[in-house]
C-alpha cells in the first residue's frame, strides 16, 4: 500500500501568482488598446506593467477571512453601543455636529472612492494593480456601510441624520466633498490614483480620521471610534497602494514628472479645501477638544508631509504649489468657515452656536496671532445681537467657488480684512474663485469646470426659482428640526432630558 | 487642450444667464466688513436702477453690521471686477454694464468698528 503524500500547502507568493496569473492573459480577439482604451489619454507613459510590485501580496481568502473578522467585531461593539444607550455617554449632543457633517458630507466620499476604485481596477493594463484596486473598492464600500451603520444609531434619537444622501447631493456646505469626488470620477486611471490614492489617502487621511477618532474618543461617541478601527488597517493598505502607484509612474518614464506634479499641485489643494470642514470641527464643534486644527496641520501636514516629499524629490517631485499659501492660511481658515456655517446655519441640516466664553478663550490660546485680533470682536457682535433678541442671519446667500463649490469666505494671502476675489473671463461667461489655486484647476481645464453644479445658483433656477421653502424640500431639510441654533433645539433638550433620567431619579 | 479627454469635447455652461427667467445674479461685497462670511448673491432683474438695488436688497442685507448705517452711499468708492467704477445711481443695472454673475465691491474708508484694517 502506497503512503499517502499529503499536499503541499501553497505559500503566499504562490497563491498570490494563482490569483493574479488568470488575470493576466494575452488577448486576441482584440487588441489591448481596445481592450484598455483609457491608459494612454492623460499622457501617462508605462514601459512594463510587471514592474508593479503590490507590497501586500494579498490574497482573496485571506482578504475575505480579515475582513470577516473586523466585521464581527464591528457590529459586536455597534450592538453593544445601541443596547445601552451610549448615545448617552457623548459630551454634550452638541458634538453631534460634527458627525452630521461627516455622515453627510465624507461617508458618500467613501462610496465614490468605491464605484472610482472599481473602475480604475478595470481600466489598468496591469495585473498587480487591478487586484489592488479590486481590493480598495471592496474596502471603500464597505467603509461607507460601517459608517452608515454606526451612524444610523443616532437617527433614532437626533435631528439631521435622516437624508444624508439628499443633502450629499443637493445642500450647499457638501458640495466641496462631493465636487471632489466628482471631479475625481470624471477623470482618469492615472490622474483619479493621484486624486484618491495618494493625495486624499496618503497625504491627507491623516488630517482627515486622525483628528475625527481622536475627536470621537474624547467625547465618548465609541460608535465611530469603532469604525475608525475597523478601517484603519485597510487605511495602510491605501496608503501604500497609492505611495506605490505614484512611484511606479514615476520610474516608468521621466516625461511623467510634469503631469503627475501638476495633480498633485491640483488634489493637494482641492483636499486643502475639504479639510477646511474638518477644521471648523476640531475647532468650535467638539465640546472637548483634542487639539486645534493649526496643531493637527503642523504635526499630520507640515512635518508628516514635508518627509513625504523630502522623500519623493529623488524623483523630482516638489511639494504642492499651494502648500505656502495653507501654511500661511492656517490662522484663519477654520475661523472664517465657522462664521459662514453659524450665519447660513437656517441653511444647514446641523445645529450651530456662539461659541461660550471657554470656548473663546481656548481660540485665543490656540491662535494668539489671530483669534483676539480678527474673529473675537466679530462673535462679540454676533452675541450681542443674540442677546438683544435679533440673532444674526445672514439670508444673503453666498458666492460660491467655481472650483472647490466652498463659499468665497476665504482671505487675500496675507490681508485676512479682506475677501480674495479672483474672476476670468472664459467663453464670455464669468467665474469666480475663492483663491489662486482654485483659479488656476479651472484654467487647466475649463470645458470641466463651466458644468459644476453650484448650489447657490441653482437654487435661482428651475424647478426652486428662488423659493427658500421648496429648497429645504428639495434637500430634505426639516425647518426648526434640522437647522439653526443648538439651543433650544430639540437635540439639546432631548439629550439633556435622557441623560437627566439615566444620572438621577428626575 | 480645455480638458484632458480622448476626444474633442466642448461642455455647455451650467449657469448661463437664460436660466435665470429674466433675471440675472449679481455678487457683492463690503471691503473690510467681514461680519458677512462671504460675497452676497443676489438674483435681480437687469431692468432694476441701481439706486433700487442699492436702497433695496443691499442696505437690507449690511444692516447687520454697526457700521451700516453710518454709510454714505454718495461716498462710497465702487469697484466692478475688481477695478475701479462710477455707477450711475439713476441707470438700471443693465445701462451701468452689471452683466450676469459681475462682482461689485464697496469700500468705506474709516468706517471698521468690527475689523481692524490693517
Amino acid at each position: 500500500m502506497d503512503t499517502q503524500v499529503t499536499k503541499k500547502k501553497l505559500g503566499l507568493k504562490e497563491r498570490y501568482k494563482l490569483l493574479t496569473r488568470d488575470l493576466g492573459w494575452e488577448t486576441t480577439f482584440h487588441s489591448r488598446e481596445e481592450v484598455f482604451p483609457y491608459v494612454h489619454y492623460e499622457g501617462i507613459k508605462i514601459h512594463d506593467w510587471d514592474k508593479w510590485e503590490d507590497p501586500f501580496r494579498l490574497t482573496m481568502d485571506a482578504y475575505w477571512k480579515y475582513q470577516a473578522e473586523k466585521e464581527r467585531k464591528f457590529y459586536a461593539i455597534i450592538d453593544a453601543h445601541a443596547q445601552n444607550n451610549g448615545h448617552l455617554n457623548l459630551t454634550d449632543a452638541h458634538y453631534l455636529t460634527a458627525i452630521k457633517i461627516f455622515l453627510q458630507a465624507i461617508t458618500p466620499g467613501e462610496y465614490c472612492a468605491h464605484k472610482g476604485f472599481a473602475r480604475v481596477g478595470r481600466e489598468f493594463g496591469g495585473v498587480g494593480t487591478q487586484v489592488a484596486c479590486q481590493m480598495q473598492s471592496l474596502d471603500e464600500v464597505r467603509h461607507a456601510q460601517t459608517q452608515i451603520h454606526a451612524m444610523s444609531n443616532y437617527n433614532k434619537f437626533y435631528q439631521g441624520f435622516h437624508a444624508f444622501s439628499d443633502q450629499r447631493d443637493r445642500i450647499w456646505y457638501t458640495s466641496v466633498a462631493r465636487s471632489f469626488f466628482d471631479d475625481a470620477l470624471s477623470s482618469g486611471p492615472f490622474e483619479f490614483m493621484i486624486a484618491i490614492g495618494f493625495s486624499f489617502e496618503y497625504v491627507l487621511t491623516n488630517l482627515l480620521f486622525v483628528p475625527f477618532m481622536s475627536g470621537a474618543a474624547y467625547n465618548g461617541d465609541m460608535a465611530t471610534v469603532t469604525f475608525g478601527f475597523s478601517a484603519q488597517s485597510d487605511e495602510a493598505r491605501h496608503m501604500t497602494l497609492g505611495l506605490e502607484c505614484i512611484k511606479f509612474m514615476l520610474e516608468q518614464d521621466p516625461a511623467n514628472l510634469p503631469i503627475v506634479q501638476k495633480w498633485i499641485d491640483k488634489w493637494f489643494w482641492r483636499g486643502l479645501r475639504i479639510l477646511a470642514l474638518v477644521g471648523t470641527m476640531m475647532d468650535y464643534m467638539l465640546p472637548k477638544r483634542v487639539m486645534s486644527w493649526k496643531e493637527a496641520f503642523d504635526i499630520y501636514g507640515i512635518e508628516n508631509g514635508g518627509a513625504l516629499f523630502n522623500d519623493l524629490a529623488r524623483y523630482g517631485v516638489r511639494a504642492p504649489k499651494g502648500w505656502g499659501d495653507a501654511a500661511a492660511a492656517i490662522d484663519h481658515m477654520s475661523h472664517q468657515l465657522m462664521l459662514g456655517l453659524y450665519q447660513w446655519s437656517f441653511g444647514t441640516a446641523f445645529h450651530g452656536w456662539i461659541p461660550s466664553d471657554d470656548e473663546m478663550e481656548w481660540l485665543s490660546a490656540k491662535y494668539p496671532d489671530s483669534f483676539d485680533k480678527y474673529y473675537r470682536p466679530r462673535w462679540e457682535h454676533i452675541k450681542k445681537l443674540a442677546a438683544a433678541g435679533t440673532p444674526f442671519k445672514n439670508y444673503g446667500l453666498a458666492k460660491l467657488c467655481q472650483t472647490c463649490q466652498l463659499p468665497c469666505v476665504f482671505t487675500e494671502p496675507g490681508d485676512p480684512t479682506l475677501i480674495c476675489h479672483r474672476e476670468i473671463d472664459y467663453k464670455g461667461e464669468k467665474y469666480h474663485f475663492c483663491s489662486d489655486g482654485c483659479k488656476e484647476i479651472f484654467e487647466n481645464e475649463p470645458e470641466k469646470y463651466i458644468q459644476a453644479w453650484l448650489p447657490m445658483p441653482q437654487l435661482f433656477q428651475e424647478p426652486l426659482k428662488g423659493d427658500l421653502g421648496a429648497w429645504m424640500n428639495y434637500v430634505s431639510l426639516v425647518d426648526g428640526q434640522d437647522n439653526g441654533d443648538f439651543d433650544g433645539s430639540q437635540d439639546q433638550i432631548n439629550f439633556d432630558k435622557w441623560r437627566g433620567m439615566a444620572t438621577s431619579n428626575k | 487642450m480645455a480638458v484632458i479627454a480622448l476626444k474633442e469635447y466642448s461642455a455647455v455652461p451650467r449657469d448661463l444667464v437664460a436660466n435665470f427667467n429674466g433675471k440675472q445674479l449679481v455678487y457683492a461685497s463690503w471691503d473690510h466688513h467681514l461680519l458677512f462670511a462671504a460675497p452676497f448673491l443676489f438674483c435681480v432683474p437687469p431692468q432694476m436702477t441701481f439706486s433700487e438695488w442699492v436702497a433695496g436688497p443691499l442696505t437690507q442685507l449690511i444692516a447687520a453690521d454697526p457700521d451700516a448705517k453710518a454709510v454714505d452711499w454718495s461716498s462710497v468708492q465702487w469697484l466692478k471686477a475688481n477695478q475701479p467704477w462710477t455707477p450711475n445711481f439713476a441707470g438700471s443695472l443693465a445701462e451701468n454694464g452689471v452683466v450676469h454673475k459681475d462682482q461689485i465691491r464697496f469700500r468705506t474708508p474709516g468706517l471698521n468698528s468690527l475689523l481692524t484694517v490693517n
